[in-house]
């Protein structure tokens, strides 16, 4: 397997208190990795530091054998290549749904509105929202401004998606439409790198499973070993939280 | 009712010149206002304590300050101080500029922090430069919080303007007291013809106005 994305040795630091710590990951073309790790673990950050929305103290994340961060000038180059899908509030709200799905591809790929809006609609008709095209965002549930943002970051065709807790402002019922695109995602192929709270959904979607613990990478393994016989205690713990005994 | 002095010889023109004195010193002053305080807005949002400690003591003395009294500290005060020879005219545009960009500036500060920061993570994150991501995202959304609360403030400086006949400037509201001020034989009546007619034009001035940001809000609501 030829690897896409490659952390190597990355530190982070927000003023004196470390968030990640050596971080070394590799990751190979159409693998799922899902992060876990209880808040403040430094899932979020690591993700943000992997685009260039952090800067790192140390270390360097490599695309394609190219530096991502830290920063060269070909850093808007890069971030073309690695979508990004975050919590909530990314959709542009003065921009319909079709809008902000061909705003990049036009002004950053310079690729023309036909083309771009030819693509918008396949994959909007993907994800079940063609006919809410002209819509707003704000004119969405949840659920389904979450679909458009994953369609935003797919428009640019890109090598690694990252998925940034992306059902966690969503009410429950609605948190099943957004993943099961991801599902239709991982099928596909698509290198990703899913951070999530979703238990079950990463046990059925992961090829791997990172555990993140006070900024570094304690366990790196597979899910099915990672969810039935987890190898250290920290991890045990962290998914006792999820079970509910009477 | 003294309606009928507003059509005698020449006083309809002399009113509508006056609101014409009084419109073109809004529109200067308020042109100026949006320029600067965007640029004064910007600098607000930078979190830099020098900047910002000017920057309040700015818009604390425009808001404490009545405007009659800056008029003439402007064009009294400074005038004699200085030895120069402010004309009224730029004197009240200098007060007008100097309140309406400290109210514009502000304006736009609130609108830029209550643009997420998200908006531009996640430009940043598809690739867009910072020029883009000014150009097609926050630019806009500014803009379309900016307008209604500016127009507002437009409207209000509009009316403000009938302090600077204080200061010697024949606008609309000084004309009008001409008016009924020569003909007090004739017609002792005519102050409410003349002040209600006063009234119509400035209504005339600021209402398109208003209807402009009723239906861009409208538009923008979607």
């Amino acid at each position: 397997m030829e690897s896409v994305l490659k952390i190597e040795h990355m530190s982070k630091k927000f003023d004196d208190l470390i968030v990640l710590e050596d971080i070394n990951l590799s990751i190979d073309k159409g693998e799922v990795v899902v992060i876990v790790g209880s808040s403040g673990c430094g899932k979020s950050t690591l993700l943000r530091c992997i685009n260039g929305l952090e800067d790192i103290d140390e270390g360097q994340v490599l695309l394609d054998g190219e530096t991502v961060n830290p920063g060269n000038r070909n850093l808007t180059k890069s971030r073309e290549k690695i979508g990004m899908v975050f919590q909530s509030y990314d959709l542009f709200p003065h921009k319909t749904i079709l809008e902000n799905a061909i705003l990049a591809p036009m002004k950053v790929q310079k690729r023309s509105r036909k083309d771009a809006v030819e693509e918008a609609m396949r994959l909007l008709d993907r994800v079940g929202l063609a006919e809410r095209k002209d819509s707003y965002p704000r004119q969405l549930s949840g659920g389904q401004k979450q679909r458009v943002a994953i369609v935003r970051a797919l428009m640019m065709d890109p090598e690694v998606l990252l998925f940034d807790e992306v059902t966690a402002a969503l009410d429950p019922e609605m948190v099943r439409e957004v993943l099961d695109v991801i599902l239709d995602l991982a099928k596909q192929k698509r290198t990703m790198l899913i951070v999530t709270h979703e238990m079950s959904f990463a046990k059925a979607i992961a090829d791997r499973i990172l555990f993140l613990d006070d900024g570094r990478i304690i366990e790196d393994s597979d899910p099915k070993e990672f969810f039935t016989s987890p190898a250290t205690e920290r991890a045990k713990r962290f998914l006792r939280t999820f079970e509910y005994e009477k | 009712m003294g309606f009928e002095v507003i059509f005698k010889g020449k006083n309809f023109i002399r009113l509508l010149s006056g609101l014409c004195v009084a419109l073109r010193i809004s529109v200067i002053s308020v042109a100026i206002s949006i320029v600067l305080g965007i640029v004064v807005g910007m600098l607000m949002t930078l979190k830099k304590p020098v900047i910002n400690a000017v920057t309040r003591v700015y818009l604390e003395i425009v808001r404490i300050m009545p405007q009659m009294v800056l008029l003439f500290i402007v064009f009294f005060g400074f005038t004699k101080m200085t030895g120069s020879n402010l004309s009224a005219e730029l004197s009240s545009i200098i007060v007008f500029s100097f309140w309406g960009t400290a109210e514009m500036a502000d304006l736009v500060r609130g609108c830029l922090i209550s643009i997420p920061v998200i908006q531009y993570e996640s430009s940043k994150a598809l690739g867009l430069s910072r020029l883009q991501t000014y150009v097609y995202v926050i630019i806009p959304q500014i803009i379309r919080r900016l307008i209604p609360l500016s127009i507002n403030l437009i409207t209000r400086m509009i009316k403000t303007t009938s302090l600077i006949m204080m200061i010697g400037i024949v606008e609309v509201l000084k004309v009008g007291q001409q008016i009924i001020e020569a003909n007090r034989k004739s017609a002792p009546k005519a102050a409410f013809g003349v002040f209600a007619v006063v009234f119509l034009l400035y209504f005339l001035a600021c209402w398109p106005i208003s209807c402009l940001s009723k239906y861009l809000e409208k538009k923008w609501e979607n």
